[in-house]
């Protein structure tokens, strides 16, 4: 289980708070799509995503960002039990998904990226330090059921 | 090796150009940020007096790296003869794990999307990750 200072929790739920899910969300997908091409192959679902600007005008991408956005607010409200709170979605991407884990980690990097535009200099390398922490643990949390 | 298209290369040299006047200020913020987020990168820098933010020898060394990257625009064309020596350097002198070129990079894309969080779009992003993994790749060259 990973231990959080006080210090990091005000930091990790002070980046949440600057962070509109509505935005952030659908971007954050759009980038690891075009920067992460072979992501696409999870997404069969989806429609258009063959170019850029068919990927960033898709509104199912769009409504996709808010879901994983929407989870992630759950492990902000339970750092200290990143890991059961996402069992469940563990088992999902694991059974049902098939997702390589990898691809956590190349999501993760990508919305690091879109909060760094957002929240700029706010965005410290202390802020970044705390922040990737807790993008690791809910990252581990992810690949938990895997097996 | 280097999949980079002529368009990719295009839109490395136009971002590039944006952030020349910078470079060496994003160098500095990208090396400090590594050391920060990543502290086992700090193990290549024990020779080193002050490796606090803002320290001296941060700042020269951001700087440093940034020439390097900002040599390699220009020779996008032949990357893996282009950095022949910096990869010799690396390789025999420096012996840095290349996986840590990668963390170097995604720190160089963070400092790139809050410095010109405008025109670092999706397209910019994907250009500018290629192309610091085409580095990346020639500066392994020499390794073995």
């Amino acid at each position: 289980m990973v231990k959080w200072t006080d210090q990091e929790r005000s930091t990790v739920r002070a980046v949440w708070e600057q962070i509109n899910i509505d935005e952030v969300g659908p971007e954050a997908l759009a980038r690891v799509l075009i920067v992460y091409p072979w992501t696409e192959r999870y997404f069969g679902s989806l429609g258009e995503l063959f170019t850029a600007s068919a990927v960033l005008n898709n509104a199912k991408v769009a409504a996709h960002g808010r879901v994983v956005l929407r989870a992630l607010d759950e492990a902000v409200k339970n750092m200290d039990n990143i890991e059961d709170t996402y069992a469940a979605l563990s088992q999902l991407h694991y059974e049902k998904l098939h997702v390589d884990p990898d691809n956590f980690r190349l999501l993760a990097d990508c919305i690091t990226i879109t909060v760094a535009c957002k929240l700029r200099s706010a965005m410290g390398p202390q802020v970044q330090a705390t922040w990737q922490k807790f993008l690791s643990a809910v990252v581990d949390a992810l690949q938990s059921q895997y097996h | 090796m280097s999949s980079l298209t002529a368009k990719d290369k295009e839109t490395v040299k136009a971002f590039w150009a944006k952030m020349a006047s910078k470079a060496q200020d994003i160098g500095a913020d990208a090396l400090n940020r590594m050391l920060i987020v990543y502290p086992q990168t700090k193990t290549y820098f024990s020779h080193w007096k002050d490796l606090s933010p803002g320290s001296a020898q941060v700042l020269k060394h951001g700087k440093t790296v940034m020439g390097g990257v900002e040599y390699a625009v220009t020779q996008l064309d032949d990357l893996k003869a282009g950095l022949l020596s910096l990869s010799e350097l690396h390789a025999f002198t420096l012996r840095v794990d290349p996986a840590n070129f990668k963390i170097l990079s995604h720190n160089i894309l963070v400092v790139m999307a809050i410095t010109f969080p405008e025109d670092f779009t999706p397209e910019v992003h994907v250009c500018m990750d290629k192309f610091l993994a085409a580095l990346a790749l020639a500066l392994a060259e020499k390794y073995r």
